[in-house]
């Protein structure tokens, strides 16, 4: 999960990272009420901020500085209700002006190839960071932790010193880089970026921007990051199959497909976009990836149906299992369930693959229930062919 | 001889008491695997009955189960949030191959454990989040189901569990020397790369097969050691073509972030490196049927 540029600086505040005064608004009279009371540590300057879960904002407009409370007022009228990369403004942060002398780059990253972490630190903050490696890879020190060392001092040191920072400087950088490391592992992140990290006219060393991914994986021991969820933002079936259990990503096609384990799922949805090219001409196209798990249950298999026929996008739906630990009669009952529970509501076609742990059980059930929606296809690919068909025709 | 895995494997298993593991324990005597304990502190000395009368012992620790059976492998079934004790505890006990069979493991505790074996470097780990590895007809640890497909000398090494599964039923009639899961996370202890650094000196596999997903850049560095190093046929396939950028697919590691992490940018690594690359499954094993062809015929010419 990634989080909004507010929710990673109060996560910093939360562990001792130095950050300025920040408030979040959603309208502007309340972005006028935080700058009144933000701006009165700066100055009366703010910056107002839209908060997305994208790069580019600066460049969008999304990032205005503001020297009185009316004015921050004003720009968070233009900010909120923007679109950024396909990202609608809902807030904007109100943060503290900052008489900024220098900016830098620091994040804490995990290095799949090596199979440890990564600290990248630069003198040279503020831009993208992509950017900076093409072209003065020299800039941007790459540094490995042990992950179960993490940074301490020592290696603070290191870091700073590979980035070339001069004495006086990296010395105010390193407790940081240590607090920024408590970020990372207290609270089970896959990465934490700070860009800029900036040093101010009178010499301190700030995050003023911060990107945190959070591990859903760590949930079990993080009971805080469920608030940390933007429920706004998901989709209404995505939200549903999660309460479910089910790993679901809605997608934008006409063809619906279930499926069991994440790289079947994948392939299928890959196998489908070819059979939509080859024989429709394009007009199918996959509509999500649902993935009903390894041991999937018939009421697994039932709920899954359920949230792909919701999808009024899906024209016709493909069920593709390899029965490894799941049995494909009980595949082939929860298809018979959900078909059973919705009567004569139901109206897609259901092309249906099954192969291996008791496929012959399966698809005798399947062949007994003998539904007019049901089509049975004894390859992948050649019910992909058909379930584009049968979507094609029917959109 | 097939890789990591042979007839001379002894398997104990971690959580074979809970309902995962006891389900899979019975799967695995029944595909011939000699499993010759479980682990569970407060079960140790009590034995449970599988079906066909096998009796397998319980110990306290890992080391206590290695002391009294010769163990050599250890296949994990322990809930994620106990995943990691479960872990060094038999890494500490230096097994020399740990399978970690559970999904959801907190990345944070697969790096820390991943790191703490590197160190000791005594114990290969495969996994986490993966279905294990089989060399069939010799035994099998993990969840791959043994019926699928019989011995045979081609070798496979995928990130997914169902492609795994898919792949060895479309290639039934040449058979496995051995198939190993490896898993989708974001950090696992056996790679690609490792799985054909071991096919490629291993007498009894002819031909490669190699299936990745988005994420990452696993494959490509996989096809780097694939131009140097590997001269055994090799043929590639790659799921996720159709993913979006910024969601994950259903793995923790099957994610496109801006330009990396493709399946394009795999499949044409690949490419680059000589192999050959199916658009489907069913491609894919065709290629890889005519490659056995071929080598057959080369050895009978």
């Amino acid at each position: 999960m990634d989080l909004f540029e507010y929710q990673a600086r109060d996560m910093f505040e939360k562990h001792g990272v130095p950050v300025l005064a920040g408030a979040v608004a959603t309208t502007p009279e309340q972005a006028r009420a935080a700058a009144e009371r933000i701006g009165a540590q700066s100055g009366g300057v703010t910056v107002v901020k839209a908060q997305v879960k994208t790069g580019g904002r600066g460049k969008a407009g999304g990032v205005k500085v503001a020297t009185s409370p009316e004015e921050a007022e004003r720009l968070a009228g233009q900010i909120l209700g923007m679109d950024i990369k396909g990202h609608t403004v809902g807030t904007v942060m109100i943060a503290q002006g900052a008489k900024i002398a220098e900016e830098y780059y620091f994040s804490l990253l995990l290095d799949r190839a090596n199979r440890t972490y990564l600290a990248m630190c630069s003198k040279e903050g503020g831009m993208e960071i992509e950017q900076l490696a093409v072209e003065r890879p020299d800039a941007l020190a790459k540094v490995a932790v042990d992950p179960n060392v993490g940074i301490d001092e020592a290696k603070a040191r290191e870091i700073v010193a590979a980035a070339g920072f001069d004495a006086q400087t990296g010395a105010k950088i390193v407790p940081v880089l240590q607090r920024l490391w408590d970020v990372y592992h207290d609270e089970d992140a896959s990465l934490v970026e700070v860009n800029p990290l900036v040093q101010t006219e009178d010499g301190a060393v700030v995050a003023l921007d911060g990107k945190v991914t959070l591990d859903g994986n760590a949930d079990f021991r993080q009971p805080e990051h469920a608030a940390l969820v933007d429920t706004a933002a998901a989709d209404p079936l995505e939200a549903l199959a999660k309460e479910k259990g089910l790993n679901y990503v809605k997608l934008d096609g006409n063809v619906g497909i279930i499926g069991n384990g994440a790289g079947l799922v994948m392939s299928t949805l890959d196998v489908v976009a070819y059979a939509g090219e080859d024989y429709t001409g394009g007009q199918a196209k996959p509509a999500n990836f649902l993935d009903i798990g390894g041991g999937a249950s018939a009421q697994v298999m039932t709920d899954g149906l359920h949230i792909i026929l919701g999808d009024p996008q899906v024209k016709a739906v493909f069920v593709n299992v390899f029965g490894g630990i799941t049995a494909c009669d009980a595949v082939a009952n929860g298809i018979v369930q959900a078909l059973q529970a919705l009567g004569g509501e139901e109206d897609k076609p259901l092309v249906v693959r099954l192969d291996g742990n008791n496929v012959a059980e399966g698809r005798r059930i399947l062949a007994e229930f003998n539904h007019p929606l049901v089509t049975i296809e004894e390859t992948m690919d050649g019910a992909a062919k058909k379930v584009a068909e049968l979507a094609a025709a029917a959109s | 001889m097939a890789i990591f895995l042979n007839a001379d494997s002894k398997i104990i298993v971690q959580g074979m008491t809970g309902s995962e593991g006891t389900k899979h324990t019975t799967r695995m005597l029944a595909s011939g695997s000699n499993v010759v304990g479980g682990v569970n502190p407060r079960k140790a000395g009590t034995t449970v009955g599988f079906p066909g009368g096998t009796e397998v012992p319980v110990f306290g620790t890992v080391a206590e189960a290695m002391a009294q059976t010769g163990a050599n492998v250890s296949v994990g079934f322990v809930p994620p949030a106990f995943a990691k004790a479960a872990a060094i505890e038999a890494i500490d006990a230096g097994i020399p191959l740990l399978v970690i069979i559970t999904e959801g493991v907190a990345v944070r505790d697969t790096a820390e454990l991943y790191s703490y074996a590197r160190d000791k470097g005594t114990t290969r780990i495969i996994g986490p989040n993966c279905p294990g590895i089989i060399s069939p007809g010799l035994s099998n640890a993990g969840i791959i189901p043994a019926d699928i497909c019989g011995p045979g000398r081609i070798g496979l090494v995928s990130k997914s569990g169902t492609l795994t599964y898919q792949m060895m039923y479309e290639l039934r009639d040449h058979g496995m020397s051995t198939a190993v899961g490896i898993g989708g996370d974001p950090v696992i202890g056996t790679t690609h790369i490792d799985c054909l650094e071991a096919f490629q000196n291993d007498p009894d596999t002819d031909a490669i097969v190699m299936i990745g997903e988005i994420g990452g850049d696993a494959e490509e560095r996989a096809a780097a050691y694939i131009k140097d190093h590997v001269t055994k046929p090799v043929v590639g396939y790659v799921a996720g073509f159709t993913a979006p950028e910024g969601k994950t697919m259903g793995h923790a590691g099957a994610i496109v972030t801006g330009s990396s992490g493709t399946a394009q940018a795999k499949k044409e690594a690949l490419e680059a490196a000589g192999v050959q690359v199916g658009k489907t499954p069913s491609e894919t094993a065709d290629l890889m049927r005519a490659i056995m062809v071929q080598l057959a015929q080369a050895a009978s010419a």
